[in-house]
């Protein structure tokens, strides 16, 4: 059994603790939002947040979220309304879209934490997440959009 | 998007049950051809769904064929429909194509059949005339209602979005009211590409207009088939040899689980007794664990260890085989294809006034879309009913392969399409779906098979490698005169594409490809042989423009017989790049042109090398490009800029080495993909405005890249690149040279 804080409720699974948080929250929790991309914590595909810190919930062990808060795509916002969001539909920065959980998830840790970001310091935040369509350059200027807004 | 998971093949509408208006499908032509919904449902095959309804709330649906992985084309195919109908784009629903390529596919251009492949940049070019009169007929169908009602001259009514209306007296009727009443005569209207819209009078085409796939992909709901889950569901996981062993023409067989590299031996009682296993199936070409998780799945397919029969790639080493590519082409008895011949080539060279010859490599590539191979398969309990979710390119021919892999009937299969996390070709064969499919059969539950990301490097499929030799002869005057270019590697014709050289008026040619067959499995690929093949073209353009100490725009106008619209592309780069400007110290310009499905454009990198470590850097990009009439702008735009970037990484970091047959990169931790702090600073991308019909717009950006940055670097060192990629230390290892 686990528990943990899952996009502002608490949920209790009966999942195996040996787990990853990925695929407890893909497939037994059904928010499929998170992905799997390489499994080996390499692309960023399935980033969440942990007590506000974003994580790669593919090498996330269950154990390591008891008691914690975690907030994936679903619960950014209900309704599609965080900055970013509405920035990467302005910005039409989706391609595939496969990543983009992802990328929406780590860029909102930064903006959590700098409301003012530097492209260096977008560059250096973000650099760990792949986007194999190249929307790089995009997801750049939506960070800087959503930014102005906050 | 409507997709009614549960319902599975009772989604399919039955004519008689729709209300308003349906416009149906004819079967059998060479493209889209509506008929009448009386027409449709006396024909035989009554089980179709109509192309367009329009109901009488005003909402129209519109199918579409154009499977969506990124570039856009779920989103243009109907809305070239919508633009004649001159329906309210904001009333018009999207729902997928049924996998019926009679019905819904478009005519081969290299073929006779139909097909429903969204691959090669095809989509919008192939559906682009037939949507637009299919739209025009429902428009006409519509006048002819409302004309008959008010009792006037259709030729007096005009449309506005979602209305007829009648300019003499103002009377308006929308289209949802006109389907509560109309009918559709049993004979459609005919329509003469004449009648179409002017282009100045397009309210959709052209215009921004949103993507309607973005929002589901920015709140987690858009639908992978990765996120399918159906009641009683297993997952699988696909344990393949390591060794390759695939038959010469894998990327085209609708068999792609042809018996291959079987399983000899394995641990079959050990991962059986793991936790979760429900059972280990033996698949013609494989093992698949299947398990009540994917973790579960994956954690036995990771403890299998099993002897295979020997696969055709047993003992290969691709840089070995690079090299017996040399001797292959040395070989004067070495079997070729003819891929070109015009003129008299060897007077040409005999007589020429100076010859050009130079050598060029290319490594395997892998497609690394960002969601690993995966379906869904049901199969009811009579076992002739098969449901499959699978995000396809080729949904008719996943439909094929699972088919004849359970030796059922394709109208015994269903496919549900899904969102693909990337194509670029790979998606494009049904192996994955066939593979499920068997496994489904064998445990009978429904199953989600997912490839692991290191089973889906280790398996392919590739871009093939290459080796390749041009020779060019120039006349006195410096004009190019003779040209010679020959391909060898294995891979037949993924090979030969983008080897051709249209775009310029050289007289006497002789292009040919000789090939082996490694055993690799090989497949399409983003562009796939355009990228070496335009990389030793344009290379060899640049070298001899170089020597004579020419402009490398003005070297191809003046001496390589530029055709009238490779020279607008480039009058239209050399303005937006302003290449001759001095760039700031240490950087370098480089220039050149590709055709892709019928487009063409030509680009230009701005790089600089830090010589210590062999690292390019490429600074800012520009390509020009005539696309025709571009349906979506900047849907058009994003699908350059995502092919520059493609092209990027794949010439700075990509690069797949097979030893003893087997792949040696297993993630992205030893397969490099571009991360932001490569970007460029600067992409900027144009297109020539033509009123010629749209050509393919996904691949063009891609195979001018390695050309460049080559012509690039040699600008800044003398030195030219000729193995792709270019690594720092091929970088540094040229330096040296």
């Amino acid at each position: 059994m686990a528990s943990f804080v899952l996009n502002g409720k608490p949920v209790t699974v009966p999942a195996d603790p040996q787990s990853t948080l990925l695929w407890t929250l893909r497939d037994d929790l059904g928010l499929t939002g998170t992905k799997y991309g390489c499994g080996a914590a390499l692309c960023g595909a399935c980033t969440v947040h942990v007590d506000g810190r974003a994580v790669r919930a593919c090498a996330t062990p269950l154990s390591a979220v008891e008691g914690k808060k975690v907030t994936t795509i679903e619960g950014l916002s209900p309704d599609s309304s965080h900055p970013l969001q509405k920035a990467w539909i302005a910005q039409a920065v989706p391609q595939c879209g496969y990543c983009q959980s992802g990328q929406l998830m780590k860029a909102a840790e930064l903006l959590a934490t700098n409301t003012r970001p530097s492209r260096t310091e977008i560059v250096r935040h973000m650099d760990g997440n792949i986007c194999r369509c190249g929307t790089y350059h995009r997801i750049i200027a939506a960070i800087e959009q959503a930014a102005k807004e906050l | 998007m409507t997709t009614d998971l549960e319902n599975g093949i009772s989604r399919r509408t039955f004519l008689k049950g729709v209300g308003g208006l349906a416009f149906c499908v004819a079967v059998g032509t060479d493209s889209i051809r509506l008929m009448s919904q009386a027409q449709a449902a006396a024909m035989a095959n009554a089980f179709v769904t109509p192309w367009v309804r329009i109901a009488p709330d005003g909402a129209v649906t519109i199918l579409t064929a154009g499977a969506e992985m990124g570039q856009g084309s779920m989103t243009s195919l109907p809305l070239i429909v919508a633009e004649e109908m001159d329906a309210d784009w904001d009333k018009v629903r999207l729902e997928w194509a049924p996998a019926d390529p009679a019905v819904y596919g478009y005519k081969n251009p290299f073929g006779t059949e139909q097909l429903m492949w969204i691959v090669g940049s095809r989509a919008v070019q192939l559906y682009y005339t037939p949507l637009r009169l299919a739209g025009a007929q429902v428009r006409k169908v519509l006048i002819a209602n409302a004309a008959q009602k008010w009792g006037v001259d259709p030729a007096a009514l005009k449309t506005e979005p979602g209305f007829v209306v009648n300019p003499a007296n103002g009377q308006r009727l929308s289209y949802g009211e006109i389907a509560a009443f109309g009918e559709i005569p049993a004979q459609l209207p005919a329509v003469d590409a004449n009648e179409l819209k002017a282009r100045k009078d397009f309210r959709l085409i052209g215009k921004q207009v949103a993507r309607r796939d973005l929002p589901a992909k920015v709140n987690g709901t858009a639908q992978y088939a990765m996120d399918v889950k159906l009641p009683d569901m297993v997952y699988a996981s696909t344990l393949h040899s390591p060794v390759h062993d695939a038959t010469p023409r894998i990327w085209d067989s609708v068999q792609p689980n042809t018996p291959a590299a079987e399983p000899e031996s394995w641990n079959d009682a050990e991962v059986k007794r793991m936790k979760g296993v429900i059972a280990v199936v033996k698949l013609p070409n494989g093992l698949a664990v299947v398990a009540d998780s994917f973790e579960h799945a994956r954690a036995g397919h990771n403890a299998l260890k099993a002897t295979w029969k020997k696969g055709k790639a047993a003992g290969f080493d691709s840089e070995r085989a690079l090299e017996d590519y040399v001797r292959i082409h040395a070989d004067p008895n070495a079997k070729g294809v003819t891929l070109e011949s015009k003129g008299e080539v060897k007077a040409a060279f005999t007589g020429a006034a100076k010859t050009y010859q130079a050598e060029f490599r290319s490594d395997y590539g892998y497609h690394a879309q960002m969601e690993p191979l995966n379906a869904v398969v049901r199969i009811n309990d009579a076992g002739d009913r098969v449901e499959v979710w699978e995000g396809t390119q080729a949904p008719d021919d996943s439909r094929k392969a699972v088919a004849l892999a359970l030796g059922l009937k394709v109208e015994q299969v269903l496919i549900n399409q899904c969102y693909m996390g990337g194509g670029f070709g790979r998606r494009s064969l049904g192996d994955y779906a066939a593979e499920c499919a068997l496994v489904a059969k064998e445990v009978r539950r429904p199953v989600k098979l997912i490839w692991t990301r290191e089973e889906d490097l280790a398996q392919g499929m590739f871009r093939p490698q290459s080796f390749q030799c041009v020779e060019a002869a120039t006349d006195s005057s410096g004009k190019v005169i003779g040209w010679k270019h020959c391909v060898v590697g294995d891979g037949e014709f993924l090979l030969q594409t983008g080897i051709k050289i249209p775009y310029y008026g050289v007289p006497n040619q002789f292009i040919e490809r000789r090939g082996v067959s490694h055993g690799v499995k090989l497949k399409h690929w983003r562009a796939v042989g355009h990228v070496f093949n335009v990389f030793a073209i344009e290379s060899m353009v640049d070298r001899m423009a170089a020597d004579q100490g020419m402009d490398p725009i003005e070297f191809r106008f003046e001496k390589m017989g530029a055709s009238p619209k490779a020279r607008k592309v480039f009058e239209a780069l050399a303005q937006m790049s302003d290449y001759k400007a001095p760039r700031p110290a240490g950087r370098a310009v480089g220039i050149s042109i590709t055709e892709r499905s019928n487009s063409l454009g030509a680009g230009a990198v701005e790089v600089s090398l830090d010589r210590a470590t062999g690292r390019i850097r490429v600074h800012k990009v520009w390509v020009a490009v005539d696309g025709g009439i571009i349906v979506q702008p900047e849907q058009a735009q994003h699908n350059v800029e995502s092919a520059i970037i493609y092209g990027l990484s794949s010439v700075l970091h990509e690069r797949v080495t097979i030893k003893d047959g087997k792949v040696q990169q297993s993630n992205f931790h030893d397969y490099n993909l571009m991360r932001m702090s490569d970007l460029p600073e600067a992409m900027h991308v144009k297109f020539v405005d033509v009123d010629t019909r749209p050509t393919g717009l996904g691949e063009i950006g891609n195979p001018f890249i390695a050309p460049a940055i080559a012509n690039a670097v040699f600008r800044l060192t003398g030195k030219r690149l000729e193995h792709l990629p270019f690594t720092p230390d091929r970088v540094l290892a040229t330096l040296k040279a």
